[in-house]
């Protein structure tokens, strides 16, 4: 949903996305400890897999971001695990693009870190199944908000011929923030019954 | 043209290309791209068709072509009711379907590697730092597995007689489907983790040394090259 292809964005919106996302991994890997490495790559697999599964929303399916989830469970290892994901998405299914790596690391990773960084510890302290799945349900809906946000930037950064289309994304994005939500928050609820520990960030 | 096979020099020629092609302003030039690309992707193609890849497209994308012959002012073509689409917008809207599907169809054409682990290779060789490129190896070799894992949960829920539908039970079901994932996966890479450390992994894999790229593939590598700067400069002057 929030892969942009190659050939709609302008030169200046590549190049800035590209900055950002290096710092971003760069920042990521060096958080990383290498030890931890293969835990990182399997569960960044675990969440690819589970994107992969078309959930219906309405008259329409949509596949997940799960970014919130990642920035719960890797922290700023985030931005390293999207970019190999979106990565592996180009080569295997000819998804999004290369020159847009960047742009569209950012657009995924960046809310999701945030998102970790805010409720991340308010879901792996509190003690009231209701708070933790109001907070979970929040570290779904706020990421894809935030990629909506970004990738209308993007669009309207890009050209201004683009601008219809940037205003009325939230449209698009709606089904997929209802799912997200709602998955989100009855994964975050299972994961704190079953196996609390889970919901440490890989890289702080 | 042939491809080079080494995949070192594919993978910086289709960053390169790709990069060329997202550029273009001009639709004769595009569409001239985008034909010669397709003459590529033909003269290798391999097993699936990779066409029905170009169908697949996201809904933002629908969207701008949907709004875009509307949106962008100038020479009027027809009118649907109250807008007035114009000629400017219809072509800029075709310039983007051929610079998406051209470039689409060079990564799927110079790209597509059955086996990811060779790409990790090739990407260590291009000097990607060591860390980003384990991570990259480790996530493609274990997606294919959890993907499976995925499969046979989903195939669990059915046989129980569960029917994905929009609605709160659907959800929370693929919650816990999510869930048992993430779980299982950790006890997967507690395991990984402890070969690893049996056979005397210290944080990272021994460096395997590339042969040089052959002179033909130097050759196919130049060729891809100038392709790339034929067309944006054709597109710019």
């Amino acid at each position: 949903m929030a892969h942009i292809p190659d050939g709609i964005l302008s030169a200046p919106v590549l190049i800035g996305g590209g900055v950002v996302a290096a710092a971003g991994v760069a920042l990521g890997l060096k958080r990383l400890d290498d030890r931890l490495i293969p835990r990182t790559a399997i569960l960044a697999a675990a969440l690819f897999a589970g994107s992969l599964i078309a959930v219906p929303v309405g008259p329409s399916s949509v596949h997940l971001l799960l970014s919130g989830l990642m920035g719960i469970m890797l922290g700023t290892a985030i931005f390293p695990a999207v970019l190999v994901a979106l990565l592996l998405q180009a080569l295997l299914f000819g998804f999004g693009g290369l020159t847009t790596l960047g742009v569209n690391t950012v657009n995924i990773a960046l809310p999701g870190l945030l998102a970790g960084m805010a409720l991340g510890p308010s879901i792996r302290s509190t003690g009231s199944p209701g708070l933790r799945l109001l907070a979970g349900a929040l570290a779904g809906l706020l990421p894809v908000i935030g990629t909506g946000v970004l990738v209308a930037l993007a669009l309207w950064l890009s050209s201004g011929d683009y601008t219809p289309v940037a205003s009325v994304m939230a449209v698009t994005y709606l089904p997929l923030a209802i799912g997200e939500a709602f998955v989100t928050a009855a994964a975050v609820a299972f994961l704190a019954r079953v196996q609390p520990d889970v919901m440490r960030p890989v890289a702080p | 043209m042939t491809l080079p096979r080494d995949l070192r020099l594919r993978i910086v020629a289709a960053f390169a290309v790709v990069g060329c092609l997202s550029q273009l302003r001009s639709l004769p030039v595009a569409a001239g791209a985008l034909a010669a690309v397709m003459l590529l992707a033909w003269l290798h193609r391999s097993g699936q068709p990779s066409w029905r890849r170009l169908l697949h497209l996201e809904g933002f994308l629908l969207l701008l072509f949907v709004t875009l012959p509307f949106s962008v002012a100038g020479q009027p073509l027809f009118s649907l009711g109250p807008v007035v689409a114009s000629f400017e917008g219809v072509s800029r809207a075709a310039l983007i379907v051929c610079k998406v599907s051209a470039s689409m169809l060079v990564i799927v054409t110079m790209l597509r590697e059955d086996e990811p682990v060779r790409l990790a290779v090739a990407l260590r060789g291009l000097h990607v730092p060591e860390p980003a490129v384990r991570l990259f190896m480790l996530t493609a070799r274990y997606l294919e597995l959890i993907r499976g894992e995925a499969q046979r949960l989903h195939d669990a829920m059915r046989m129980r007689g569960f029917r994905p539908r929009g609605n709160r039970h659907t959800w929370r079901s693929y919650g816990n489907l999510l869930g048992m994932l993430l779980v299982r996966a950790l006890a997967r890479a507690q395991r990984v983790e402890e070969a690893m450390l049996c056979r005397g992994y210290d944080g990272r894999f021994p460096r395997v040394a590339q042969p040089p790229p052959a002179p033909r593939d130097w050759m196919g590598f130049a060729l891809i090259l100038a392709f790339g700067f034929a067309v944006i400069l054709t597109d710019r002057l």
